[in-house]
C-alpha cells in the first residue's frame, strides 16, 4: 500500500526471467561469500528473511556493520536490498503483508522484538528515501519536526540551534538561511533532499539509512551529497542502497551484493570492484546484467 | 500526410462539440435565470398607501390611562377606516366602504398597534403612515394586472381602479423595497408573507447538520484511510454501505427519521433538530467519500517522511496526512451542504411542510425550509405568491451560491497555507 516500490521488487523476484535463471528457492542454501563479520559492530543481522504474503523476498541474510561505516547495499532491481534496508528502522511495519522473520540487534537490542517501540528506533535509526519528500511546511518546521515531536528542545532558542545545526551539517545552511519560512517544497531538487537528510539529523540519529539518495538528481547534486554522506561518516553509521556502482565505490568502506533475495557476497568496496569472488557479483559490476 | 489532416479535423471537430455542448448549457442556464428573475424581481419591492392616521383618544384610550394592556385591547381598524373613509368622502354605502377599506392590507391594524405600543404618546395625535397594500392593489401597480382588461376579467373592478387612480394622483400610493418580505414568515396573505421563517428553518437545520455529520464524517474517513485494517471482511462490508448510503434516494433517509427520531425517540415534529439530523444521515456519506479521496491524494511518501523520524502514526496523521487533505476534505463537506440545503423529500416526511407563520427561535420550533417554502408558494395560485415563489428561489440560489464561494475560498486559503 504505502511503497509499491517494494511490493514491485517483490513482483520482480517471483516472475523474473533473468538471465541468471535461478530462483530465490534454488538460492536457498547459497552461502554468502567474504566475510559477513566485523570487528566491534554497532549492527548485527542475523538469519533475516522477509515474505511478501508468504513470497520469500530475503533469503536468510546475516551481515555485522561496523560503527563508523558506510556499507553500500547493491544488486539488481527486485533484489531486495530496499526491503532489507527497510528492515533496520522497521519501515517494513508499514506494509501489511510484509512479514519480517530473524534477529536484528542494534547495540545489543533485537529491534525485531515485537515489543521494540518503534518510534525511539526511528529517532536512532534515520532514513532518508529515494524521492526527496520534505514535508509540505516552511524549511525550518521540515527540520524541526523531529527535535519537537521527541520534546528534543526545551525552548524556541534551543530548538533554533538544533535546526541551524542540522542545516549546517547537511551543508544546506548558506542556501537557504534568508529563506528558513519558505515552504520546503519550493527548494530544488538537490536541495530538498539536502533538507530530508537535515530533517533525518536532526533528531540525532546513531544510524542513517539511504535509499538511493541520488536516484532522482543531476550529477552535480549527487556530488554534493556523495561528500555530504563522506563528512557524516565520522558520526553515524550509514547504510546505503544504491543502483551506481561507482557512488558505491567512492563513499563506501564495505560493499553487499544482493541477488533475489540473497546477499551473495560482502566484502571490502576495494576488494569487491576489483577482485569479486562470485561469479554473480562479476557478471554485475562488469555490466553483462542488472 | 493524408493521416495527419484527418486527425487535425477530427481535433477541431472534438473542440467544436465541446464548445456547442457548453453554448447549450449556458443558454438553458441563462434561460432559467431570466425566467426566473423577471418574474421573481418585483416581488422584492411592496405597494405602499399613505394616509393621515388620527389616532383618536377617544377609540383608542377613553379613560386616558396611557396604559398599555387597555389600549391594545382597541380596535385600530376603526381608525383606517375613519382615515380612508375622509380621503374617500363621497364612498357612500357599507358594502362600498369595505371595499374601499380593503385596499389596505390586513396587516395595517397590526402596524398601527405595533406603532402605538412604542409611542403611547402619540395617542390624541395625527401622522401621515404608509400602510401595506392589499395584494391585490399591490399587483395592479406592479402591472401585473392589465388596466384595459374587461372588467369582469381583472381582479381589480371599475370602483377599485378609479380609487387607486385618485391615490396615484395624489401620489400617496408608491412602491418600496419589501421588508416584509425578508422579515416576515409565511402568510396566507401574499403581501404579508416572508421568507425569514423559512430562512431561518434551514439555517437552523444546516447547522445541526453541520454539527453531527462533519466530525463523524471526517473521524469515519481518517479511521477507514489510516487506521482500519486492512482486507478485513467487516471493515469491507463497512464501506460498501457507506458507498451504497450515498445512492439512497433521500425520502428513504425521512422516512427513516420518521420512524426512529419522531416515533421512537418521539422527539418534536416539523422541527429543525429532527431535519439536521435526518439531512447529516444523508450527508454523511459524502462526507466520508470526498474525505477519503482527499486523503488517498495525499502523497504516501509524506507520511514515511513522517514516520521515518520517529512521529507515530497518529502524529503522522494529524501532522502531515489530515493537513494537507484539509481543503478537500471542506470541500466535500460544503458539496453536501449544499446538497443538503436544497433538499426538500426527506422533510416532507417528518413534518416540515407545515403551514407555519411564526418565526422558529430555536432547533425545536415548527419550521419549514427554503425549498419546501418554495414547494408552498408554488402550489398557491395566488398572482401574489408566483413572484415570491421566484424570489424564494432567488434566495435559496444565492443562499447557494454563498456556499459554494466559501468552499472555494477556504480551499484556496488551506491550500495557501500548505503551500
Amino acid at each position: 500500500m504505502y511503497n509499491t516500490d517494494v511490493m514491485n521488487d517483490n513482483k520482480n523476484i517471483i516472475d523474473s526471467d533473468d538471465l541468471i535463471s535461478q530462483t530465490p528457492s534454488k538460492l536457498d542454501n547459497a552461502k554468502t561469500v567474504g566475510n559477513i563479520h566485523v570487528e566491534d559492530p554497532r549492527i548485527i543481522a542475523k538469519n533475516i528473511n522477509v515474505y511478501y504474503d508468504n513470497k520469500i523476498a530475503i533469503n536468510n541474510v546475516s551481515i555485522d556493520i561496523g560503527k563508523n561505516e558506510v556499507l553500500a547495499m547493491i544488486g539488481p532491481s527486485g533484489c531486495g536490498k530496499s526491503t532489507f534496508l527497510r528492515c533496520f528502522n522497521r519501515m517494513n511495519d508499514t506494509i501489511e503483508s510484509c512479514i519480517v522473520e530473524g534477529e536484528l540487534y542494534l547495540d545489543n537490542e533485537n529491534i525485531l522484538d515485537k515489543k521494540t517501540d518503534v518510534v525511539p528506533l526511528r529517532a536512532k535509526v534515520g532514513m532518508v528515501f529515494q524521492k526527496p519528500n520534505p514535508f509540505p511546511k516552511s524549511v525550518y518546521d521540515n527540520v524541526a519536526y523531529g527535535p519537537k515531536i521527541h520534546g528534543m528542545a526545551k525552548n524556541k532558542i534551543e530548538l533554533d540551534e538544533i535546526v541551524i545545526k542540522s542545516l549546517e551539517k547537511a551543508g544546506l545552511y548558506e542556501e537557504v538561511k534568508d529563506r528558513l519560512d519558505t515552504p520546503g517544497t519550493s527548494l530544488s531538487g538537490g536541495q530538498q533532499q539536502r533538507l530530508c537528510i537535515a530533517r533525518t539529523i536532526a533528531v540525532n540519529p546513531e544510524v542513517i539509512l539511504m535509499d538511493e539518495p541520488c536516484s532522482a538528481l543531476d550529477p552535480i547534486a549527487t556530488a554534493r551529497i556523495e561528500e555530504l554522506i563522506y563528512e557524516l561518516k565520522e558520526n553515524f553509521t550509514i547504510i546505503i542502497v544504491t543502483h551506481s556502482m561507482q557512488q558505491a565505490a567512492r563513499v563506501s568502506q564495505r560493499t553487499a551484493y544482493f541477488h533475489l533475495g540473497s546477499l551473495i557476497e560482502v566484502g571490502s568496496t576495494d576488494k569487491i570492484f576489483t577482485t569479486p569472488q562470485h561469479k554473480l557479483t562479476e557478471s554485475y559490476i562488469t555490466g553483462r546484467f542488472g | 500526410m493524408n493521416n495527419l489532416k484527418a486527425r487535425l479535423a477530427k481535433e477541431r471537430r472534438f473542440r467544436l462539440y465541446g464548445i456547442l455542448s457548453i453554448a447549450l448549457a449556458l443558454t438553458l442556464l441563462s434561460i432559467l435565470f431570466i425566467s426566473i428573475f423577471s418574474q421573481g424581481y418585483t416581488a422584492f419591492q411592496e405597494t405602499k398607501i399613505q394616509l393621515d392616521i388620527n389616532f383618536e383618544q377617544s377609540v383608542l384610550d377613553p379613560k386616558k390611562t396611557k396604559d398599555w394592556d387597555v389600549v391594545k385591547k382597541a380596535n385600530f381598524n376603526i381608525l383606517i377606516k375613519n382615515s380612508i373613509n375622509e380621503l374617500f368622502p363621497d364612498v357612500s354605502g357599507r358594502s362600498q366602504k369595505r371595499k374601499l377599506k380593503k385596499l389596505i392590507s390586513t396587516s395595517g391594524e397590526y402596524q398601527l398597534r405595533n406603532y402605538i405600543k412604542n409611542n403611547i404618546e402619540a395617542i390624541g395625535t395625527t401622522k401621515k403612515m404608509w400602510l401595506l397594500a392589499d395584494d391585490d392593489v399591490d399587483m395592479l401597480i406592479k402591472g401585473h394586472i392589465n388596466r384595459s382588461l374587461p372588467e369582469n376579467e381583472r381582479r381589480i373592478d371599475n370602483d377599485e381602479l378609479k380609487w387607486i387612480e385618485v391615490l396615484e394622483t395624489k401620489k400617496i400610493i408608491k412602491k418600496f423595497f419589501n421588508k416584509t418580505f425578508f422579515t416576515s414568515g409565511d402568510s396566507a396573505e401574499s403581501e404579508q408573507s416572508g421568507i425569514l421563517g423559512a430562512l431561518l428553518g434551514s439555517l437552523f437545520a444546516l447547522s445541526i447538520t453541520l454539527i453531527i455529520s462533519f466530525p463523524i464524517g471526517i473521524a469515519t474517513a481518517i479511521y477507514l484511510e489510516e487506521f482500519a485494517p486492512k482486507n478485513n471482511k467487516f471493515i469491507d462490508f463497512i464501506e460498501v454501505n457507506i458507498n451504497n448510503l450515498a445512492a439512497v434516494p433521500s425520502i428513504i433517509f425521512g422516512l427513516l427519521g420518521l420512524a426512529i427520531f419522531l416515533n421512537f425517540f418521539e422527539l418534536p415534529r416539523s422541527a429543525p433538530l429532527v431535519g439536521g439530523m435526518v439531512l447529516s444521515l444523508m450527508t454523511l456519506p459524502t462526507i466520508i467519500i470526498s474525505s477519503r479521496v482527499s486523503m488517498k491524494a495525499v502523497p504516501p511518501s509524506i507520511k514515511e517522511g513522517a514516520l521515518g523520524v520517529g512521529a507515530s502514526e497518529i502524529q503522522a496523521v494529524f501532522h502531515h496526512v489530515v493537513p494537507v487533505a484539509i481543503p478537500g476534505m471542506l470541500t466535500g463537506t460544503i458539496i453536501g451542504m449544499a446538497r443538503a440545503l436544497g433538499e426538500s423529500a426527506p422533510l416532507l416526511v417528518i413534518g416540515m411542510v407545515a403551514f407555519i407563520v411564526d418565526i422558529p427561535q430555536s432547533v425545536t420550533d415548527p419550521a419549514t425550509a427554503l425549498p419546501i417554502q418554495i414547494y408552498l408558494w408554488a402550489d398557491t395560485p395566488e398572482r401574489g405568491f408566483v413572484e415570491r415563489t421566484s424570489a424564494a428561489i432567488i434566495v435559496l440560489l444565492i443562499f447557494l451560491i454563498l456556499m459554494n464561494s466559501l468552499a472555494v475560498y477556504l480551499r484556496q486559503r488551506f491550500e495557501k497555507d500548505i503551500n
